[in-house]
């Protein structure tokens, strides 16, 4: 490691590391725009400079920009030197020459990296007496606001947006004054990463609007740190409250898994917990239908009797978007033989598949940053783009390695990041796509094929079978499939770290196996391959380890016979996960359908009882993502009303009940170490956070507002001059007050407790580069979360175990293959109900080849209509041509698909007098 | 007849001290707010006069209260102490020529033994509330007495040697010649400091010290039995007053044309002011300060003034 | 030893003369100020009970950005924006616990608009506590206060309707990113 001096004090830093870097890292305080942590250095802003001296007789030393230099063995250096500290104020007066005075009414004021550095940098008069620029603003749709006043051209956005995000709608036009960062026109930003912009703007240009609608300061927000529950990939985010409502969702640094960048569903998707629709009274549905609010205790008693009744059969239905702690507690109350998992069947047994395939560790589960190391990515069957969105954004650096490959050739350093993209042009590292439909990933794949699932999979399973012949190979392959395999496996055995992606998002089993197959021969051949598997829901892996992946699914208690007394659901929708018919006829056999779930869908409208459930915003709970990673998610506010956690409803039941069952089991604490000790595959979780017996090192409990937080003896003086004590959080080692570990020092409190960023001098977001160990690395206290699923050594007959190739796909009497098609915005069923998601969630359509909807006579805007298990499903046709042929791909989790999620075909027909109900706003694509 | 006589003079002094303190507040106050530029009390009654019953009002009203981590019995004889002190304190000054409770012939001896005893109620006031500051209170209470207590002895015999006598009434007596004040000028000044540290006034009242421990030895203290702490600390004020005026200001001894005992309240009162202005302009010395004033500068003064005066009167008596 | 004496005999001189000096002060008038039966003069600049003032053309001057609520040294001021038709960003409630409030006009510096001004009038005593709460209605007075003819949005970059992009001062026409010229 070299050794620089700076100010007199030597430091060892990085040799890889540019200059500025290296000086953050040793935690010094260096004012930057342009240079981005994950985007390298461009040298734009000139806000870096510091002083470079030849060797220790130079007195006047060069000023050198940090970002663009190399760290060389002996530099001597000052930030503090007079030139230096000059230049760097002269170079922020220039940048803020234009800047309005909009610091007031700004949604990035209080946390503005502009403020922090123009502080940092010593500018505070402006000596420019002449007018400012100002430029006109661009609706861009309804997750971000657009005020190009601010602007100060720094170029971070485009480089996130184009470079780093893949988007092509946001550009940079004009020339010196005029520099405007905007689209060509007015309209919603394309990519699905656009929200990220809002941390990467170094000012107020773009900012959340749905937080600016109800804006808060980010000292008056309580925020805790939380995990996302859009999708399987376990993004650690911030969730923030103010008001007794959630108000912005906040990206929280996890090198392994989401680094500094969400997609909008996880940023945005938060709103649901505001909603109109939230179920915040215990409710009994009297004889007309209409639920009358019951109290608490009253619900309790309710409940309790029906369950404690002499001889009623209790079951239970739990839920992949509910946590660890509820799950279990739901199956430890009706005993593990009732207990059914709220999977449907064929979705159960995919990722029993995964988690089975997982277990043998015939190849790596990478983490997303171990995913940016690939060289070569296969992509069998899975959108995901739209189901695993933060997955993709890290595809499209993993593209890029071919780039750093050819820059480390001629020794170019790889922040450089301008010289490295001008060098590689449009050389990537291949990425392989075989879906069933237009996938976003296309501009960055070297190779492209539709297909069916089926198809899909034995495209998997000839691939294997070429890399090894021990493999299984699928009969009567074309020639067509058979030149595609043979160029893929070529591909796969050119690179070192290949990766290969699939996931339950084509809800076929073979797929699975395909993929598997690909990787394990991959392994065969001495690959470091990786493998990943893209599960539908925050915590389906979890539920279904729960059981080791023996659980009962919901398709074994649909068709069963029993009469059953009471089941109770939790947060589980069924409408989405069988058809209505199934369920319908199921319900009859319910006497008494207790849910507990957080918004008045379809299943809550029939139940009995209705118990209010706590959101991921209210209530803690522990999650595994897609990779087996338990992380725990802690509550940012109390709810209102009746709601609470669903587990803790759980326990006030089985206290009512006096069920033995249970144990002292009383605290939230005393459920995870009850998983754990009862789960050998999820012995780990306790460790995921510290309980709430943890205190900091003073002795404190961790608090959710910062030190700053206004307006505590004036908030609820409307209601009452008696300021009421702060809630008292006996569930972790958080606190709701401002009182307590405010973050003061790094390493203060551990990654898995901090609920908010912040450090002196540095209020925004960017203040994470004083917690991490190396900038841009891992957290200082490590990074939050456990890995559950150990890399076990591989089997030695790992060829042996799928070998069930699904036939091709042809037409079978004018059926269709049901494919579903997934958005970011719509097809997760919490998310979908926040405003701004809502906004940007397409109609319900069927999807079909040209060729296809020429054979069934309908065009674009016509109906199309199928009958499934006595369901009549209609929905608008789109006609694409990059949808596979003898396919129909429906739009998942968007209106009356719940019916078609449980069949593999369909019969389709032209649906007559069909108008179309809604605007579309479907973002096919804009290119 | 001379049996009625001594009953009326030791109630007249029960009395008429006690009142002179309770009064002593309002007037404190009000001469403070003078010299500063303010009004003081001025609402409650002529001139804010009412304050005073005011005040002893508030303090009977308010709940006796006794910590319950103090040392209860002693923290509540802490404050007789010091009354009973100062009270006994009036029984040897002599109020006119024929005319006092007691002539003692150890007198000044009695007098100082008194002010002496009225220290334990300050330590043990701040002993027994089991409280830091009050214990701070009480300790510094002890070693001001201690080092004061010496010279304020020894300052005095001076005027011993002058009058051949303790009996403050045969020092007055001596007194028809000229004051004492002339010739014991030294013995005046360290009188008077080592007076106002005995009586804990500013700015000797390092044992109260708001500013540093919140009250001192009587931070447990409420109502009236603070009300006694106070009241004492005002007797103190007039005993030692009455005690210069008598010892170096010829007591009761003036012109014939008013009662003996107006001369000597008239003496009394210039002192009480005296106090009262040394409050208004004087910042309190540090507590090492105290210490060495006392004895580095006020004990030789006094040791000295000693040897002159006995070589003085021996050589007169030669 | 000599030194010290005289140093003594110096001190103690002074104190004399302090007791002198003070003893002058028997004297000279008392400055006191005998309120209620004498009203005393308060400037305009006295810090007393919170108002919100109005722009010059009448609208409310708060723009709600927290900055009076976060200076607040007993966080007695508590307000939530939210955006009007024409563009400006108002409260949608703002209330001020005077029960709590100190009158150190931290708020009045940190306002950036000079919404909120603190006035002379002092004599706010209330039997009730709950009636030392004002809400919006009872903070916004209709006039400019001290600071007339003040308006931020003037100076501000956001536009609401009535003053478009480069109407505000010192800004120049907004910028038209298509043209060709250099």
């Amino acid at each position: 490691m070299p050794t620089i001096i700076v100010d007199g004090i030597s430091y060892q830093v990085d040799a890889n590391d540019n200059l500025l870097e290296a000086l953050l890292g040793l935690g010094l305080d260096l004012p930057y725009f342009c240079w981005h942590p994950s985007m390298g250095s461009i040298g734009s802003c000139r806000q870096c400079a510091v002083i470079q001296y030849q060797d220790e007789d130079d007195q006047q030393g060069r000023l050198v920009m940090s970002c663009m230099t190399p760290v060389t063995e002996g530099a001597i250096l000052s930030i503090d030197a007079e030139p230096a500290a000059e230049f760097r104020s002269a170079v922020i007066e220039n940048l803020m020459i234009n800047h309005p005075h909009d610091c007031p009414v700004c949604e990035e004021g209080g946390e503005c990296h502009l403020q922090d550095m123009t502080v940092m940098a010593g500018h505070s008069m402006r000596h420019y007496k002449g007018l400012k620029t100002t430029h006109r603003n661009q609706y861009l749709g309804p997750l971000l606001n657009h005020e190009m006043n601010r602007c100060i051209a720094c170029y971070r956005c485009v480089r996130y947006y184009q470079d780093y995000a893949g988007g092509t709608d946001l550009a940079v036009f004009g020339s010196r004054g005029r520099v405007y960062f905007g689209r060509h026109e007015d309209g919603v930003l394309q990519s699905e990463f656009a929200g990220n912009l809002v941390e990467v703007c170094p000012t107020g240009v773009f900012t959340d609007k749905p937080l600016s609608e109800r804006y808060t300061r980010k000292w008056d927000l309580q925020s805790a740190p939380a995990v996302c529950t859009g999708c399987s990939m376990g993004c650690n985010i911030s969730v923030a409250e103010r008001y007794g409502e959630l108000r912005r969702i906040h990206n929280r640094y996890n090198s392994e898994v989401n680094g500094y960048f969400l997609c909008d569903r996880g940023r945005f998707g938060g709103g649901f917990v505001n909603h109109e629709d939230r179920i915040r009274r215990c409710g009994v549905r009297n004889a007309s239908g209409v639920y009358d609010p019951v109290s608490k205790q009253q619900m309790l008693e309710k409940v309790s009797a029906l369950i404690s009744a002499a001889g009623s059969k209790v079951v239970a239905i739990g839920s992949p978007r509910a946590s660890l702690e509820s799950n279990h507690l739901l199956g430890k109350l009706v005993g593990r033989e009732n207990f059914y998992s709220g999977l449907s069947g064929r979705e159960q047994s995919i990722i029993n598949a995964i988690y089975a395939i997982q277990q043998t560790g015939g190849a790596r589960i990478p983490t997303l940053r171990e995913v940016e190391a690939a060289d070569a990515v296969l992509i069998l069957g899975e959108d995901v783009t739209n189901t695993s969105a933060r997955l993709a954004l890290s595809l499209r650096q993993t593209v890029r390695n071919r780039s750093k490959e050819m820059a480390n050739q001629i020794q170019i350093p790889l922040w450089h990041d301008a010289a490295v993209r001008k060098l590689a042009q449009d050389e990537k590292s291949p990425l392989v796509l075989v879906t069933a439909s237009e996938d976003r990933l296309e501009d960055v794949s070297c190779l492209t094929h539709r297909a069916g699932p089926d198809d899909t999979a034995r495209i998997g399973y000839a691939i294997a079978n070429i890399i090894d012949n021990r493999y299984s190979r699928p009969a009567d392959l074309t020639d067509n499939e058979q030149t595609l395999a043979a160029s893929i496996a070529s591909i796969l055995k050119n690179a070192e770290k290949p990766l290969i992606i699939s996931g339950s998002g084509s809800l076929n089993l073979a797929v699975v196996e395909a993929a598997a197959n690909v990787a394990w021969a991959l392994k065969g051949e001495n690959k470091d391959s990786g493998l990943i598997y893209c599960v539908p829901e925050c915590n389906s892996l979890g539920v279904t380890m729960l059981h080791d992946g023996n659980s009962n699914n919901l398709d074994d208690l649909l068709s069963g016979s029993d009469d059953i007394d009471v089941a109770i659901v939790l947060e589980n929708d069924l409408y989405r996960r069988a058809g209505s018919t199934a369920i319908n006829s199921w319900l009859g056999k319910v006497k008494n359908l207790v849910v507990i779930d957080q918004l008045d869908n379809p299943t809550a409208s029939v139940a009995t009882l209705v118990l209010p459930a706590a959101s991921f915003a209210e209530t803690e709970g522990t999650l595994v993502n897609y990779e087996g990673r338990a992380q725990r998610s802690f509550a940012a506010f109390l709810p209102q009303g009746d709601i609470q956690g669903s587990w803790q409803w759980l326990l006030d039941i089985a206290d009512q009940v006096g069920t033995q069952k249970f144990g002292s089991i009383r605290q939230f604490d005393q459920v995870t170490e009850d998983i754990a000790a009862q789960n050998a595959a999820l012995s780990g979780v306790t460790k995921a956070a510290p309980d709430a017996s943890y205190r900091s090192g003073a002795g404190q409990k961790i608090a959710r507002m910062t030190h700053r937080a206004s307006g505590r003896t004036a908030m609820v003086a409307d209601v009452t001059m008696y300021e009421p004590q702060q809630p008292v959080d006996n569930t972790s080692a958080l606190a709701f007050t401002m009182e307590g570990a405010n973050l003061i020092k790094p390493g203060e409190v551990p990654s898995s407790l901090t609920p908010y960023i912040w450090s002196p001098g540095w209020n925004s977001n960017q203040a994470i580069i004083k917690f991490q160990a190396e900038t841009g690395g891992a957290l200082t206290d490590s990074d939050p979360g456990v890995r559950l699923i150990a890399t076990a050594s591989p089997v030695a007959d790992l060829h042996t175990r799928h070998t069930t190739i699904p036939a091709i796909t042809r037409h079978q009497g004018g059926s269709l293959q049901l494919v579903p098609g997934y958005h970011l915005f719509g097809s997760e069923e919490l998310s979908a109900y926040s405003k701004a998601i809502a906004e940007l969630t397409p109609r319900g359509y069927f999807a079909v080849h040209p060729d296809v909807a020429g054979q069934l006579g309908v065009a674009d805007h016509d109906g199309l209509e199928t009958q499934i298990n006595g369901a009549n499903v209609q929905l608008e046709v789109v006609v694409s041509e990059s949808v596979a042929r003898q396919c129909v791909v429906y739009s998942y989790g968007i209106d009356a698909t719940g019916e078609l999620v449980h069949e593999k075909r369909g019969t389709f027909k032209k649906a007559e007098s069909w108008e179309s109900s809604r605007p579309s706003n479907l973002i096919m694509s804009d290119r | 007849m001379e049996d009625l006589l001594i009953y009326v003079v030791i109630f007249g002094t029960l009395i008429g001290a006690m009142t002179y303190a309770a009064i002593l507040v309002w007037f404190e106050r009000r001469m403070l707010a003078w010299w500063q530029d303010r009004l003081g009390p001025n609402r409650v009654g002529p001139f804010g006069i009412g304050l005073a019953l005011a005040d002893i009002l508030k303090l009977l009203a308010k709940e006796d209260w006794v910590p319950p981590f103090a040392d209860k019995k002693v923290f509540v004889i802490a404050p007789c102490f010091v009354m009973i002190a100062m009270l006994m304190g009036f029984a040897v000054v002599p109020y006119g020529p024929e005319t006092y409770i007691a002539d003692l012939n150890i007198g000044l001896l009695f007098f100082m033994g008194m002010t002496s005893l009225a220290v334990y109620a300050v330590l043990l006031g701040g002993l027994s509330s089991n409280n830091k500051f009050s214990l701070i209170g009480g300790l510094r209470s002890a070693a001001q007495m201690v080092s004061y207590e010496v010279f304020m002895g020894l300052s005095l015999m001076g005027v011993v040697m002058l009058s051949g006598s303790f009996s403050l009434v045969d020092i007055v007596e001596s007194q028809q010649d000229g004051w004492f004040v002339i010739s014991q000028f030294f013995g005046f000044v360290v009188f008077v400091v080592a007076g106002i540290a005995e009586s804990h006034r500013l700015p000797f009242d390092l044992p109260e010290a708001e500013q540093e421990l919140v009250g001192g030895f009587h931070t447990e203290y409420s109502g009236m039995k603070f009300g006694i702490f106070m009241v004492g600390e005002y007797l103190g004020v007039i005993l030692i007053s009455a005690m210069i005026a008598t010892i170096f200001f010829g007591g009761w001894i003036g012109p014939g044309f008013l009662p003996p005992i107006f001369w000597l309240a008239a003496k009394t009162f210039c002192f009480v002011m005296f106090f009262i202005l040394l409050r208004a302009a004087m910042p309190r010395p540090r507590y090492d300060q105290l210490m060495s004033l006392g004895w580095k500068v006020m004990l030789p003064i006094t040791l000295v003034n000693l040897v002159v005066t006995g070589g003085v009167v021996l050589w007169m008596n030669t | 030893m000599i030194k010290g004496i005289l140093d003594l005999i110096r001190n103690t001189f002074t104190q004399l003369i302090t007791l002198k000096m003070v003893l002058h002060h028997t004297f000279s008038p008392p400055d006191t100020v005998q309120y209620p039966e004498q009203m005393p003069y308060l400037p305009p600049r006295y810090r007393a009970r919170i108002i919100l003032t109005r722009d010059p053309d009448g609208e409310e001057r708060c723009v709600s950005c927290n900055l009076c609520a976060v200076a607040c040294p007993v966080d007695c001021i508590v307000l939530q924006k939210t955006e009007s038709e024409d563009g400006r960003w108002y409260p949608e409630f703002f209330r001020i616990n005077f029960s709590r409030c100190v009158m150190c006009g931290m708020c009045e510096e940190a306002c950036p608009t000079y919404a909120i001004q603190l006035t002379p009038d002092f004599e706010m005593c209330e039997y009730d506590r709950s009636n030392m709460v004002y809400e919006k209605e009872h903070l916004l007075i209709d006039g400019c206060g001290k600071y007339p003819g003040y308006s931020f949005w003037n100076v501000s970059g956001k536009t609401i309707s009535g003053k478009d992009k480069g109407e505000a001062e010192n800004e120049a026409e907004p910028v038209d990113v298509r043209s060709l010229m250099p």
